[in-house]
């Protein structure tokens, strides 16, 4: 048992935990937090994708401990004072959510694809989501979603090509 | 006593001239819950004071149980209760005439995984701990890990007390005269086919949490798809009177038939919790899914079909040899679908199927996507090219000639309906750039089609009775809110969207006037659930039933009062108006609140019951549906003759649904299924270790999502979903389904599109690399000549079939005549490919050891 101290979607939190717990197991049986979702456990699927300081990660595959003094976001975390994120929003309005349970995910994702490269090419869409398995939709509507969001964002706030954050990273699947 | 046919069909059109939220591409009714993670799945409840339960499973594939000790699991602290078979003796099977589960083994143990006790504890390390304590001493028994072996040996029986050995069910029917026909016929094709294995893999997990109540009431929430089904077992095997039992169906990841057996953890997370009086969560593992299964059978198939000289068929003939691994589950339905839904969308006037299930010791098989005709339809779609191939007529023609039409009945009694499958085969023709391809693309390259058709529900419930097959209660009250009640289940296809659309096209509401309580067995009218591509179709008819009796009151109570006749009234967009004048007009609030006050507090159930289908023989009832959805595929493959990998950039699917309720969710079926039916074709296979003198006999040889390879974004084609409304009488505003259909065309059209690209028809499957190299060598290095002598002949013995008894190698007989390079078309377009240098390197490499890569 260990006592956690990190950011949980905007809020300084202490959780309790045992030490061998991932942040998956923490967020979902000791925050209530249950948006992130447990597909396999194991880092095949992409349901628990969450992010870690404003980066993508596996929670299934991260130790609770790994998130001390770290600022974690879920997909919970991305609804703001306004509403729904703009990704959520095009996910809702593109028909791609079947089951969902893939989509947290997919969303957080996403989610970093927009901020990073919001001119996102239909191939680089692809290959930024290609950590995350969809068993209902055959991608296809994800894709539009994930475009429509890119382009509400560009609309919002025209960036400079090139002028995106850091590259994408982090989690591949094996 | 006379079946009560509540068959209220409304017809095809709009309520009031034209819809208003039919065929919108509007929002989901639950879709942002999904989006922002407060739609709650079973494992995202967590009860006060809940325990955590899990199963121990057999090592072996078939042991008898001599003796189990739980004593030393019980007394490890935080262990709250251990139970095994002999807590719940009663048998149980989701199909009434095959109860042949245990919820836990009570002598036997018939696969590896097998489940044999349950222990409920503080929480999921301490039940594991428990569970190395529980000592089982097993006598081992000889085991049946080829079907085969299950049709020729009965002892040691897998069931004992089964009539038939190790035979699950055999069925044998034929219409029409098949051998004088095959005889006369002056082009005949026939070949072995394959299907392997597959699993459903939904992202969920299964998981059950129970609570028992001090009032006596047990309460149930599971990620099950027939909450219906699961309650009756429920009664059955905890021996508790239905009435005290409560099922709920949270959100629900993904189920694709893979949820439709109750289920062990089911019953022991009842059980568990009636013991210790706690609340039990009963998680499975990503791994226990595999073992679990219920997936797609593995099929050998020996088809034989004849045509005349233009082309029409005059017979076709299947035997079909089915592996059901080690328990029923709906393997009598499968058995039966095997030859029964083949029927349309090309006629043929005889035909015979003689199917049989065999159990083995490996995880049960049951029902997927599609299920029991995804497999045979692989088998006829090949054989229809292959004819077309023989005489020369393009392979959309062959099926144009064929086409049984709208409002037909098919060789085996079954009636269809409306049928718009000439403009599903136009549709692919067009997109596709049909006429441009076929026959001319490179070499490597080629396009293919195939049509389908399948039930939009089946006629009666697994039981049999006369109550309604789907019952739904539409509430309105002064709020303005309508709230349905419905107990079908939504499982990711989108039901309770299509529920709430079709309430609100009939009250002229918008869609965030209505509410949708769906899938709890103590607030909603019964309802058969998610299996059969039902849905739409009935739970749709009782909601349209349901939506129109309170409309008639609406319009009476708004006629009175604006002084118009009833009939005048239009309710539409939120409002009540005349019709002729559009000024006088209410909100839907004000029209609830005066038919409240007019008539009395404002609900109305619907119903819906199947018309009187099938035929009149034994079994004819089995596949009978009140309408059929058909489909055509088209798919383009690119294949790397040097490595064998096969791509499929593109496919063109057409699908007539009838009407689109959704259309959104039509395209999303379409584009879900053909996708899962390409990875099916490629990359995944369910299977476990099979060599009775390995050390991991019996072992799933994938059980994880990174071996289970189920594709990515990277893997999945491009996928054009095209709709095609044929407006059926039978369907609620004319719709039929879409959940299924469309898997079915995509692996016989990807095995066609490789005839085109390469010359060879490919029959076993799963296609890896290894296969397409050595249809390859056997094409390149022998030409005609070598495949005269004996088709697929390397890739039969590869994958042990010998198909279903049917005397084996008759496949070569009827010859394909293939020519060494790809059919006939020629020379039309592109670069000439150096053949003869492809497959001199490929003979080059023959020496090597291949595997399937
Ligand atoms: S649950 Fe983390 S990758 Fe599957
Ligand atoms: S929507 Fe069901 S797994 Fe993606």
């Amino acid at each position: 048992m260990r006592t956690l101290r990190f950011q949980l979607n905007g809020d300084d939190v202490e959780i309790a935990a045992p030490d061998h717990w991932t942040l998956l197991e923490v967020l979902r049986y000791r925050a209530g937090l249950t948006g992130s979702k447990q597909g396999c456990d194991k880092g095949d699927c992409g349901a628990c994708t969450l992010h870690v300081d404003g980066r993508a990660v596996l929670s299934c595959l991260t130790l609770a401990a790994e998130a001390e003094g770290r600022s974690v976001t879920t997909v919970e975390g991305l609804v703001g004072p306004g509403g729904p994120d703009v990704v959520q929003d095009c996910f809702d309005e593109s028909g791609c959510l079947q089951c969902g349970f893939c989509q947290p995910g997919m969303i957080m994702a996403a989610r970093q694809l927009v901020t990073e490269n919001p001119q996102a090419s239909r191939d680089e869409i692809k290959a930024a989501l290609s950590s995350n398995l969809c068993r209902c939709t055959g991608y296809t509507k994800i894709y539009e979603a994930v475009e429509n969001a890119c382009r509400r964002t560009l609309q919002a706030a025209p960036v400079s090509a090139g002028s995106a954050a850091a590259a994408p990273g982090g989690k591949g699947r094996g | 006593m006379e079946r009560n046919v509540i068959n209220r069909t409304h017809g095809p059109d709009a309520p009031h001239g034209e819809f208003h939220r039919v065929g919108q591409r509007a929002r989901k009714v639950d879709a942002i819950g999904k989006a922002t993670g407060q739609a709650i799945y079973t494992d995202d409840i967590q009860l006060p004071g809940m325990l955590h339960a899990k199963t121990l499973r057999s090592p072996h594939p078939h042991a008898r149980i001599r003796s189990i000790d739980t004593s030393a699991a019980e007394a490890l602290p935080g262990v709250h209760g251990v139970i095994t078979g002999k807590d719940m003796p009663t048998k149980y099977g989701v199909i009434p005439w095959t109860p042949d589960e245990n919820a836990l083994a009570v002598d036997k143990v018939r696969f590896v995984g097998d489940e044999v006790a349950a222990v409920a504890a503080v929480d999921e390390d301490t039940a594991n701990r428990a569970l190395r304590l529980i000592e089982v001493d097993y006598e081992v028994l000889e085991s049946y890990l080829d079907p085969h072996k299950s049709l020729q040996q009965h002892d040691p029986v897998i069931h004992e007390g089964n009539k038939h050995g190790n035979v699950s069910k055999h069925v044998r029917l034929e219409f029409g005269e098949v051998d004088a026909a095959l005889e006369a016929a002056p082009h005949v094709v026939e070949d072995d086919y394959f299907f392997h294995g597959t699993a459903h893999a939904p992202i969920e997990p299964h998981c059950a949490v129970a609570q028992s109540g001090h009032d006596g009431v047990i309460t149930l929430w599971s990620s099950t798809q027939i909450p219906h089904y699961v309650h009756r077992a429920l009664a059955r095997v905890l021996e508790i009177p239905a009435h005290r039992i409560r099922v709920i169906q949270p959100h629900l990841g993904g189920a694709f038939g893979g949820k439709s057996d109750p289920f062990f953890f089911e019953f022991c997370a009842a059980k568990l919790a009636m013991l210790t009086g706690r609340p039990v969560k009963f998680l499975l593992t990503r791994e226990e899914t595999f073992y679990t299964h219920r997936g797609r059978h593995p099929m050998e198939m020996h088809f034989t079909t004849g045509c005349d000289d233009d082309g029409k068929l005059t017979a076709v003939d299947s035997k079909i040899l089915i592996d059901g691994g080690s328990y029923s589950s709906f393997g009598l339905v499968t058995t039966y679908y095997a030859g029964q839904l083949l029927c349309g969308p090309s006629h043929f006037p005889t035909y015979r199927f003689d199917s049989t299930r065999v159990y083995t010791n490996k995880p049960p098989c049951g029902p997927k996507r599609g299920h029991g005709s995804v497999q045979p339809r692989f088998a006829l779609e090949i054989q229809l090219d292959r004819l077309a191939t023989k005489l020369g007529i393009d392979p959309l023609e062959m099926r144009r000639r064929n086409f049984q039409g709208a409002f037909a009945r098919t060789v085996n009694g079954m009636t269809v309906t409306s049928n718009g499958f000439m403009e599903c085969l136009d549709a692919i023709e067009q997109a596709s750039g049909w006429k441009d391809k076929r026959g001319k693309l490179p070499f490597g390259r080629g396009i293919g089609a195939a049509g389908s058709m399948y039930i939009s529900g089946t006629n009666y419930a697994v039981y049999p009775n006369d109550m309604p097959q789907a019952g739904i209660l539409v509430k309105l009250d002064r709020s303005g809110l309508a709230m349905v009640y419905t107990g079908t289940s939504d499982i990711g296809q989108g039901s309770s969207s299509v529920m709430a659309t079709l309430v609100a096209e009939e009250l002229g509401l918008r869609m965030d006037q209505v509410r949708v309580v769906a899938a709890d067995t103590d607030l909603t009218p019964v309802d058969l659930g998610a299996y059969s591509s039902r849905i739409t179709l009935m739970a749709g008819n009782a909601a349209v039933d349901a939506g129109r009796k309170l409309r008639f009151k609406l319009q009476e109570a708004v006629g009175e009062k604006l002084g118009v006749p009833a009939k005048q009234v239009m309710l539409a967009d939120g409002f009540a108006f005349d019709s002729q004048d559009g000024d006088k007009r209410i909100t839907s609030q004000e029209a609830f609140e005066l038919a409240e006050a007019k008539f009395e507090t404002l609900a109305a159930t619907g119903s819906y019951n199947t018309p009187e289908r099938g035929g009149d023989y034994r079994g004819g009832t089995i596949g009978a549906s009140p309408a059929y959805s058909f489909t055509a595929h088209c798919a383009e493959v690119e294949i790397d003759v040097e490595t064998g990998e096969i791509t499929v950039p593109k496919l063109w699917i057409a699908h007539d649904c009838g009407r689109a309720i959704s259309p959104v969710q039509v395209e999303g079926q379409i584009e879900g299924s053909t996708y899962m039916g390409v990875a099916e074709l490629q990359m995944e296979d369910h299977d476990v270790y099979t060599d009775p003198a390995h050390p991991e006999a019996g072992l799933h040889r994938r059980p994880s999502l990174l071996e289970y390879t189920i594709p990515t974004s990277l893997d999945t084609p491009e996928l054009e979903a095209m709709i095609v409304e044929s407006l059926d009488p039978e369907g609620p505003y004319g719709a039929k389904e879409a959940g299924e259909g469309p898997l079915h065309g995509s692996l016989p059209a990807v095995a066609n599109a490789i005839y085109d690209a390469l010359g060879v028809w490919m029959t076993h499957l799963p296609f890896t690399p290894g296969k397409v190299l050595e249809a390859l060598r056997e094409q390149g290095v022998g030409g005609g000549a070598a495949r005269a002598g004996g088709a697929s002949a390397g890739e039969a013995g590869a994958s042990g079939t010998g198909a279903s008894g049917a005397g084996g190698g008759g496949s070569g007989a009827s010859g394909t005549g293939a020519s060494g390079t790809r059919g006939g078309g020629g020379g039309a377009s592109g670069s000439a490919p150096d053949v003869a240098a492809i497959r001199a390197r490929l003979a080059g490499k023959r020496d090597k050891p291949e595997g399937d890569a």
